[in-house]
């Protein structure tokens, strides 16, 4: 059976080849994905999966799903492209560092639709996605304002780069907001994925006597350490309380399902456009997991926080932010920053003791 | 518990997993094998006990598992290397990849699911002793078994007759086997020990240092553990010292980073890397050229008739 | 029950171009087995590894833009490895001479410089692969430090240089703080060998190497002395031929070579400077180095099958949905495959019962 199969795809492939990458193959729907990490990372690309398999569950028979994985940003085109010359009609590459590549394999393959998440160039077969998980950041910085002993928490971040820092900004601003006196200790990985440093630098953050972890960085150690040193701290991409059941206040976690399957809906109907999608908490992308191990008041304002900020109420960077120096940002967006001015962010807001690495 | 006293228990695990492959790696050096694999061994030590102690619910099998799969590894190893005597450098390698990949597959099914802390096992009375108390009498099973095999390593090597046929085997082995020395066992034994220390140090870091498996977490630890047999001049102790000063760079560099000294990140990173070549420049300088390398290491051995 | 080894007296010449052959089946086989107890047909892992790359137009040129960096660095090896130098750190010099070629190309951005900008980029590309090669070299000669240790720990380091740089001081003012160079101008970009190919000069650097390679190592006093120095480097100094110069000499053509191809893949393929550059050529070139047998026309045939097992792979991943894992463990299983070949051939093997001969 898989041999007849692979007879009919290497078929489809062939003539694929010869007409040169067009349109064939209407009756079935192939989507495919190129993931940056192991699907088994259990963080970033994992979610990616999952948002996959939600593909496959709602339209069954009418798609095809394919994925890629572990792909090196450096070497990153052939592998797109492979998916464009094999029949797929829609292809998500989930990493920013694949944004040159799917720009070029796009402009050779105008007749298929290609979603590129956290970038910023676009075509007209090429949209951008990504999400706001700074306001979930602003949510879990207020529970931890309110649950720190020590007036301490602490960030393990990845790369200082826009969104990582943005997320720390909100995060603060978010702990600030109920206790005025907090602080904020970062330490930096420089590493995506190394489960045991990742443990080595939340336990670093533990021992200078921070009380709450927040991470950035994709796997669950860093909240494991908390769990074993009985403090507490967030989830990151995935809801990862079972690897932290006590420890685990809530977790930030990137719902890709709903849009994927909107996205291969709308190639299915034949309305797809090319777009640019930052969604939130309002939109479903970024969805806070149930709020645990914390006082019933703390959980209160945590998920009047979230209605808020669903709501368009609340935006954690609304004006006046100031930097470190004390000088305001100016503000461009409507009574908040703009959403260019985020997705740039390369400044620590006014309060955080430590020197952004530049 | 303080400050001073939580930053050296961490630098104490962190180093643990290093001090446990180097120790195993020594030893098949010492024997007069290269083998460039530890990555591997350790990847899939880490991915079998991992599945293992998931499966069977149990840290025990767990780790027994972990051993075997470093064990097996490396007797594939020894028949290309000694069996066929083919290159040690490429055949070395060519187990880490192997490795890697395998592990990967055995690990696949296993992702997400996790495992509870092991015990720390508390020596009575000694662990109340100020400062050091805690550090050496309150750790768990691994941290003593490590140190442990330090001592046991060390003592075999100098002080037993079969450390010493080891170490003749390794020195040259052309005239060992014209003693009558049986290379090839010796060989095969240091290998198969060799493995067995990187299985175990993999199921530490999956089983005790991290609690999950997740494709690639041994994220070069395996080649560390070989730089630190060099820096080591091939003697466990030193082994032991290596490993504790590359445990605590890595670990205060983050503390650095926590206590908001101003440095980029990315130096203070590269400050483990950069301490041990000059940690190995300056022993080399005081030892003068005799770094203590095996004679016969890396070369295959066919014995002439 | 021991082996017994024997040294063949005399080896056709056939019999050696058979090993390899010999060793691909065997790795075919093992890997079928594998493929077979994972519940898929092997055969139809065969078509889609081997058969379909090889016969698909695409296929083959991409096969020549990832052979190129692989061909490159590992004749660069072959000079090390022939000498007994065990050079592990090709990673890191392939990262310095990116570095330091961008550093020009970074320069004259926006500027109206001219032609001369690209060789220059190349000449200081050598260079930087040269010098960072020459560094466990002259601590080796000088000091005695094993080059194992210290050229690996350079690879972390430049790594983390490179990081630094593309996210701090050389970041693109306009990319939204995103951690990457500007893209090089025309003036900077290694064109390609056919006008809208993939494939860059860098192919043509390297079947050059290859070709001057395998004079210099089989036809002149430099490679013999290379030989001699690494089958019996005490023959070497009798013979007047000093280990110093021969190590020096050694790293700095691997470096060279590595850093060469650095910033051809920087200038040829990527466009840019960003924290990745290298899905870990460095260390595939040791595999290819040695899958070729030390010799340039087997590197070129080595580095071209490992090409293939990449690319095979991800139609693996693709068609059959067959994990990246497995195309790992084949590549393991193909290199000891070849190793072992190689030993039987020089050696007689045979397998007694202990007691038999002592």
């Amino acid at each position: 059976m898989v041999s007849r199969s692979l007879i009919g795809i290497l078929a489809g492939a062939a003539a694929l080849a010869l007409s040169a990458g067009g349109a064939a193959a209407q009756q079935k729907l192939k989507v495919g994905f190129i993931y940056v990490g192991p699907v088994g990372d259990h963080g970033w690309s994992y979610q990616h999966d999952v948002g996959r398999k939600a593909i496959e569950k709602a339209f069954g028979d009418k798609v095809e799903t394919t994925y890629v994985e572990s792909v090196p940003e450096a070497d990153s085109e052939r592998a797109i492209e492979q998916l464009a010359r094999t029949g797929h009609g829609l292809i998500f590459t989930t990493s920013f560092g694949f944004m040159e590549p799917t720009l070029k394999v796009a402009k050779k393959y105008p007749n298929i639709k290609f979603e590129h998440a956290t970038g910023f160039k676009r075509a007209p077969n090429l949209s951008t996605y990504a999400a706001k998980f700074h306001e979930g950041r602003y949510i879990i910085g207020q529970i931890a304002g309110k649950m720190s002993k020590s007036g301490t928490i602490g960030y393990v971040g990845a790369f200082p780069i826009p969104e990582v820092v943005a997320g720390i900004n909100s995060y603060f601003l978010g702990a600030q907001s109920v206790n005025p006196n907090i602080k904020i200790k970062v330490v930096w990985a420089n590493s995506w994925y190394d489960p045991a440093k990742e443990a080595d630098a939340a336990k670093a953050l533990l021992d200078q006597g921070v009380d709450i972890i927040a991470q950035h960085t994709d796997s669950p150690a860093p909240i494991q350490a908390a769990e074993a040193r009985g403090k507490f701290g967030f989830g990151q991409a995935s809801d990862m309380e079972r690897f932290a059941p006590k420890a685990q206040l809530t977790a930030i976690v990137d719902d890709w399902s709903k849009y994927y399957v909107d996205r291969t809906k709308a190639v299915l109907d034949g309305n797809w456009k090319s777009q640019d999608v930052w969604g939130g908490i309002d939109s479903g992308m970024v969805v806070m997991s149930p709020y645990k191990n914390m006082p019933d008041d703390v959980k209160k304002m945590a998920e009047e926080t979230e209605a808020a900020i669903k709501s368009g109420k609340l935006n954690p960077f609304k004006c006046p932010i100031a930097k470190q120096d004390g000088s305001q940002v100016e503000c461009k967006g409507n009574g908040a920053l703009s959403d260019e001015q985020v997705l740039g962010m390369n400044f620590y807001v006014k309060g955080i003791d430590d020197k952004l690495p530049q | 518990m303080t400050t001073f006293e939580a930053i050296l228990l961490t630098i104490v695990t962190a180093s643990t997993p290093l001090l446990i492959a180097a120790m195993g790696e020594l030893v098949t050096e010492r024997s007069g094998v290269l083998n460039l694999g530890v990555e591997g061994m350790m990847a899939m030590g880490a991915a079998c006990s991992f599945a293992a102690a998931v499966t069977f619910d149990s840290t025990l099998l767990g780790v027994a598992a972990g051993i075997l799969a470093g064990a097996l590894m490396s007797a594939l190893f020894a028949l290309v290397v000694l069996g066929f005597a083919a290159n040690q450098v490429g055949s070395g390698l060519a187990l880490t990849i192997l490795g890697l990949g395998l592990a990967g597959l055995i690990g696949a099914p296993f992702v997400g699911s996790r495992r509870d802390p092991i015990a720390v096992v508390d020596v009575p009375g000694l662990s109340d002793m100020p400062l050091i108390g805690r550090l050496f009498f309150e750790q768990d099973l691994f941290v003593y078994g490590s140190i442990a095999l330090t001592v046991l390593v060390a003592f075999y090597l100098t002080r037993t007759r079969s450390g010493l046929m080891l170490r003749s085997v390794g020195e040259n082995h052309t005239s060992a086997h014209g003693l009558g020395l049986p290379v090839w066992r010796i060989r095969f034994l240091a290998i198969l020990f060799g493995g067995a220390c990187s299985g175990l140090a993999g199921a530490y870091l999956a089983l005790v240092y991290t609690r999950f498996w997740s494709p690639g977490m041994t994220a070069g630890r395996g080649w560390i553990a070989l730089a630190l047999v060099v820096f080591a001049a091939w003697r466990p102790g030193w082994a032991l010292v290596g490993a504790y000063i590359f445990g605590a760079a890595t670990v205060l560099q983050l503390h650095a980073q926590a206590a908001q000294f101003g440095v980029p990140s990315q130096v203070l990173s590269a400050v483990p890397y950069l301490a041990t070549i000059l940690a190995l420049l300056a022993l080399s300088i005081r030892r003068g050229r005799a770094i203590g390398a095996p004679g016969s290491l890396g070369m295959p051995f066919v014995p002439d008739r | 029950m021991r082996f017994e080894l024997t040294p063949r007296a005399s080896v056709s010449p056939v019999v050696r171009a058979l090993a390899p052959v010999a060793a691909f089946i065997t790795a075919f086989l093992i890997a079928g087995l594998v493929i077979w107890l994972m519940g898929r047909s092997p055969v139809a892992a065969f078509q889609v590894y081997v058969s379909q790359p090889l016969s698909d137009p695409w296929a083959l040129q991409e096969l020549l833009v990832k052979a190129t960096p692989l061909a490159l660095i590992a004749i660069g090896l072959a000079y090390c490895f022939r000498a007994n130098f065990w050079n592990i750190g090709a990673e890191g010099q392939y990262v310095v001479g990116a570095v330091l070629g961008s550093w020009l190309a970074l320069k004259t951005h926006g500027t109206e410089a001219g032609f001369w900008v690209l060789p220059v980029m190349l000449l200081l590309g050598i260079l930087g692969g040269a010098l960072y090669g020459l560094i466990p070299a002259f601590l080796k000669t000088r000091f005695g430090v094993n080059e194992i240790l210290t050229s690996l720990m350079l690879v972390y380091v430049a790594q983390l240089t490179l990081d630094y740089l593309v996210r701090g001081p050389w970041r693109d003012p306009k990319g939204f703080n995103f951690p990457q160079s500007v893209t090089f101008d025309p003036s900077a970009t290694l064109p390609p060998v056919l006008e809208a190919g993939r494939v860059h000069y860098g192919a043509v650097f390297a079947a050059v190497a290859v070709l001057v390679t395998a004079v210099v190592l089989g036809r002149t006093l430099f490679g013999y002395r290379l030989r001699l120095t690494g089958d019996a480097p005490r023959a070497a100094r009798f013979a007047g031929f000093s280990t110093k110069a021969t190590t020096l000499a050694v790293f700095a053509i691997s470096g060279g070579l590595a850093g060469l191809a650095g910033i051809a893949e920087v200038s040829g393929q990527i466009g840019q400077l960003q924290p990745s550059i290298s899905p870990g050529y460095g260390f595939t070139a040791i595999t290819v180095a040695f899958l070729g047998r030390l010799n340039p026309i087997g590197i070129l045939v080595a580095a071209l099958v490992v090409a293939l097992t990449f690319i095979g792979g991800e139609s693996a991943q693709i068609m059959l949905k067959l994990p990246l894992d497995l195309t790992q463990a084949f590549q393991g299983i193909l290199l000891l495959c070849v190793l072992a070949a190689d030993a039987l051939v020089s050696y007689r093997v045979r397998l007694i019962s202990r007691g038999v001969a002592k």
